[in-house]
């Protein structure tokens, strides 16, 4: 994504671990990744990893910046819940879809910009602020669907969830287009370079004149957005929002996929690419699972096991020390 | 000389710190009489942390001997130098706020059986412990409640409680307004009485001269020596502090221009102000022309720029930039109006470790010209091909992670930064600190290359010779006041130094 010249880029380490898991899904089962046309649409497990990881990628979108500043959003997982509740209550009253979408969106940034105030005005630790919204917007999604799952019957709003545009599933296309319009934002215009000064020492930031603040409070409320959009096409994928498993414990998987994907909790470089590959692998792992037919009771261990290896291959600590250990291996 | 007949209270004798690399101290003795306060002073970077450090079992020291008492000590850690009899008391009490007076003064050691605290006990004795100093506190209100100065007092009390024979207090006075430094005299002095001895660490010579018996002046992490305060004349004391006696100091040079009063204002404050911070202060700068800040630690040096950058906001006063009062909120501000400020704190106010030398030279002017005005990808390399190759900044490419750097070329990328939104002032704050003669040099030829070019520079020092060799005006600051000002050939180094020290009536002049 840039043109520095490092010894190792980071994304390396979850692309091995992505091809990894492909090997051993190939291995599994040797038509993991055929790929059919029905239809004039694709289908096919890699198609359905990209489908249901789609969301995981747009949460990882808005994550990385948070992370960037430094910062942590915890409450994406209920903004999501939020979001979608709102637009499927209104569907489901009749109103239109614009509307639906609109206030929808409108909420989850409103969400963010809660944060925002909270972490860069207030200056309150930023998993503390969230942790608020975390928990109020769960409450808040199920009184707006009465604690009810809401039944959505609108082709239109469908299409966000499980839709094609030439043949080609619509919610990871989005994604990508998201990606790719992020990384065109952030790196042509200074955006990219204002938050990552805040992230790397938001005092020298400030004293070099930058809105250091703004910078932060904006990211929360970026990263809001992106929850919004993801939980709208949470509703639109399963035809219904469900207040109270919509999103659950979405917030880990996003920050995992940014942390697997280079970019430091501690602020300051990140990587949109590496958070790209990171979600993509999650969600790889978890309809790998799925397919092996592991409980989900029991998913989460091979998941905490992956980003072990992953972050112990990212850490340059880590990697001398496994080879020491190797070194001594050979000469025994 | 046979005058301590009796052993010292604390006899350290050629203490020495080594770091990785660095030589914190070395051959540094320091002795403490009982009944004496004794004042401890040094410039920045002298070692008087480093030896508290030491004293109270924070640092082992890596050679040297010391005895407390007659009997050699080492104490391994500040629980072990308490048990000694050495208590220290911070300019920010190390106390806990949260809790209750009562539970910080018996803190670890309350009265109890069986795990269970006895309350009446430990607050009776807390009173009591309080009443010695004179001082009627309600023991059940949280310590973070009371003002500083009452925490201090609590401190003392406590190293008290603890049987302290040795007090240290490490520029108590630094957020106290006059009569909180009244008060905790009158304690110190009754303090004296009891026997106990005090070491006392402050920037403020009057308070030496009010309170101390003896001073004991570091330098550079050695001993420059041990002196009785009524023996010694403030201007020689600081002589000592800066390692500089008067006739060392090298003059002018005659190259600077006299000072030009009808050169125009690039910015004017009118007694601008803020608590515990400055004075009302008034500092008029102009186009092509250097002025010294000179001031020992303390003086409101860097509080004045501060104010000036739109860091702090000043309670009163009013700041001018080219003759239209302005509000400075932030540094944005500030940069926006032509202003730029090299802060002295390189590491937490200068450099983004991480990002590259490119990002760091170009941050400030991205950000004066905003998100959507992008400096593009070649313009950045052409400034930083230019600086890198006008300032002689060593580095392999304008890539590498500005961490990597000395701190010279750290210094001189930051230098850049500034100079690359074209600013009309720069403030520069200790420009020179911590990087080598020969990068020295070159700041401060670049220094003169500024004034050449029309900029306004604000150069704060510690350095007398610094201020002396590239400033056309000169204003000394003592006590967060303006105290005195000098232009041309009425800018010499014990001028200055009589000013700083407030020592003797000072030469006028105006600014």
């Amino acid at each position: 994504m840039s043109e520095r010249k490092k010894p190792i880029s980071p994304i390396l380490w979850p692309l091995l671990g992505l091809v990894a898991l492909v090997v051993l899904n190939l291995v599994l089962n040797h038509g993991f990744l055929n790929i059919s046309v029905l239809d004039g649409r694709l289908y096919g497990l890699p198609v359905d990893i990209l489908n249901q990881g789609a969301r995981g990628l747009v949460l990882a979108l808005g994550m990385t910046l948070v992370i960037a500043t430094g910062g942590v959003d915890l409450s994406v997982g209920s903004v999501m819940a939020v979001a979608g509740a709102v637009a499927a209550v209104l569907l489901a009253k009749g109103s239109g879809l614009a509307l639906a979408l609109g206030a929808g969106l409108a909420l989850a940034v409103l969400a963010g910009g809660a944060n925002g105030l909270l972490v860069a005005r207030l200056g309150i630790q930023p998993i503390v602020a969230t942790l608020i919204l975390m928990v109020v917007g769960r409450g808040a999604a199920q009184l707006i669907t009465n604690g009810e799952v809401v039944v959505v019957k609108s082709a239109a709003f469908e299409f966000l969830g499980n839709g094609h545009v030439l043949g080609l599933p619509f919610a990871p296309l989005l994604a990508c287009v998201l990606f790719l319009a992020a990384h065109f934002f952030l790196r042509r215009t200074a955006a990219g370079l204002f938050i990552e000064a805040v992230g790397d020492n938001e005092q020298a930031a400030r004293f070099a004149g930058l809105a250091a603040a703004r910078v932060k409070g904006l990211v929360y409320v970026f990263c809001g957005l992106c929850a919004g959009l993801a939980g709208l096409m949470a509703a639109a994928n399963i035809r219904a929002a469900d207040s109270y498993r919509m999103g659950e414990n979405m917030e880990l998987d996003a920050i995992f996929a940014v942390v697997v994907g280079g970019t430091a909790l501690t602020g300051g470089r990140f990587l949109l690419l590496g958070a790209f590959v990171g979600a993509l692998l999650l969600q790889t792992l978890t309809t790998t699972m799925y397919n092996l037919g592991v409980p989900p009771a029991v998913a989460p261990v091979p998941k905490a096991i992956l980003i072990l290896v992953v972050c112990l291959l990212q850490s340059e600590h880590a990697r001398r020390w496994f080879g020491g250990l190797f070194k001594k291996g050979g000469r025994a | 000389m046979k005058s301590d007949q009796v052993e010292p209270l604390l006899k350290l004798r050629g203490i020495g710190k080594r770091f990785p690399g660095v030589v914190a101290l070395s051959g540094v003795d320091l002795t403490v009489r009982a009944g004496e306060i004794h004042a401890l002073l040094g410039e920045n970077g002298a070692g008087k942390s480093t030896l508290i450090k030491v004293l109270t079992g924070v640092y082992a020291a890596s050679e040297g001997e010391m005895s407390f008492e007659g009997r050699p000590a080492r104490p391994g850690s500040p629980k072990e130098a308490e048990q000694l009899g050495i208590s220290t008391v911070y300019q920010e009490v190390n106390l806990l706020p949260a809790l209750s007076v009562a539970e910080n003064l018996l803190l670890g050691r309350q009265p109890g059986r069986g795990g269970f605290i006895h309350w009446g006990a430990t607050k009776r004795h807390a009173r009591e412990a309080l009443a010695r100093l004179g001082l009627d506190i309600d023991v059940e209100v949280e310590l973070g409640t009371l003002s500083v100065a009452l925490q201090q007092m609590v401190a003392i009390a406590r190293a008290l409680d603890l049987n302290a024979r040795l007090l240290i207090l490490d520029e108590p006075t630094a957020s106290l307004d006059e009569h909180e430094v009244a008060e905790l005299f009158k304690v110190m002095r009754n303090l004296r009485e009891q026997g106990l001895g005090i070491v006392f660490v402050t920037h403020f010579l009057d308070q030496v001269y009010a309170v101390t018996d003896r001073i004991t002046v570091l330098r550079n992490g050695t001993l420059v020596g041990e002196y009785l305060t009524a023996e010694l004349p403030r201007l020689a004391l600081v002589s000592k502090m800066i390692g500089r006696e008067v006739n060392d100091i090298a003059g002018r040079s005659g190259e600077l221009p006299a000072p030009d009063d009808a050169a125009p204002v690039i910015i004017e404050a009118r007694g601008v102000t803020r608590r515990d911070a400055l004075h009302p202060l008034d500092l008029t700068l102009r186009r092509g022309e250097v002025t010294g800040l000179a001031g020992l630690l303390g003086s409101g040096r860097t509080e004045t720029a501060r104010l000036l950058f739109g860091i702090d906001r000043a309670d009163g006063g009013e700041i001018r930039v080219r003759g239209d009062a302005v509000r400075l909120d932030s540094a944005k501000d500030a940069v926006r109006l032509g202003l730029a400020f090299c802060s002295e704190d390189r590491k937490s106010e200068g450099i983004l470790p991480n990002l590259s030398i490119r990002e760091n030279l170009i941050l400030a002017l991205q950000g004066k010209q905003g998100l959507w005005k992008t400096v593009s990808r070649a313009e950045q390399e052409t400034l930083c091909a230019h600086y890198i190759a006008a300032l002689r900044i060593k580095t392999p490419d304008a890539e590498t992670p500005i961490k990597n750097l000395s701190g010279g070329n750290q210094q001189k990328v930051l230098l850049a930064r500034w100079l690359a939104t074209k600013p009309e002032l720069i403030i520069l704050d200790e420009p020179t600190r911590g990087i080598d003669i020969g990068a020295r040099a070159e700041i401060e030829a670049l220094i003169g290359r500024l004034r050449a070019d029309g900029l306004a520079v604000l150069l704060i020092s510690s350095e007398i010779e610094e201020i002396v060799r590239n400033s056309t005006r000169v204003v000394v600051l003592r006590e967060r006041r303006r105290t005195a000002d000098f232009q041309g050939h009425a800018i010499e180094p014990e001028a200055l130094m009589r000013a700083m020290a407030g020592a003797a009536p000072t030469t006028g002049g105006h600014a």
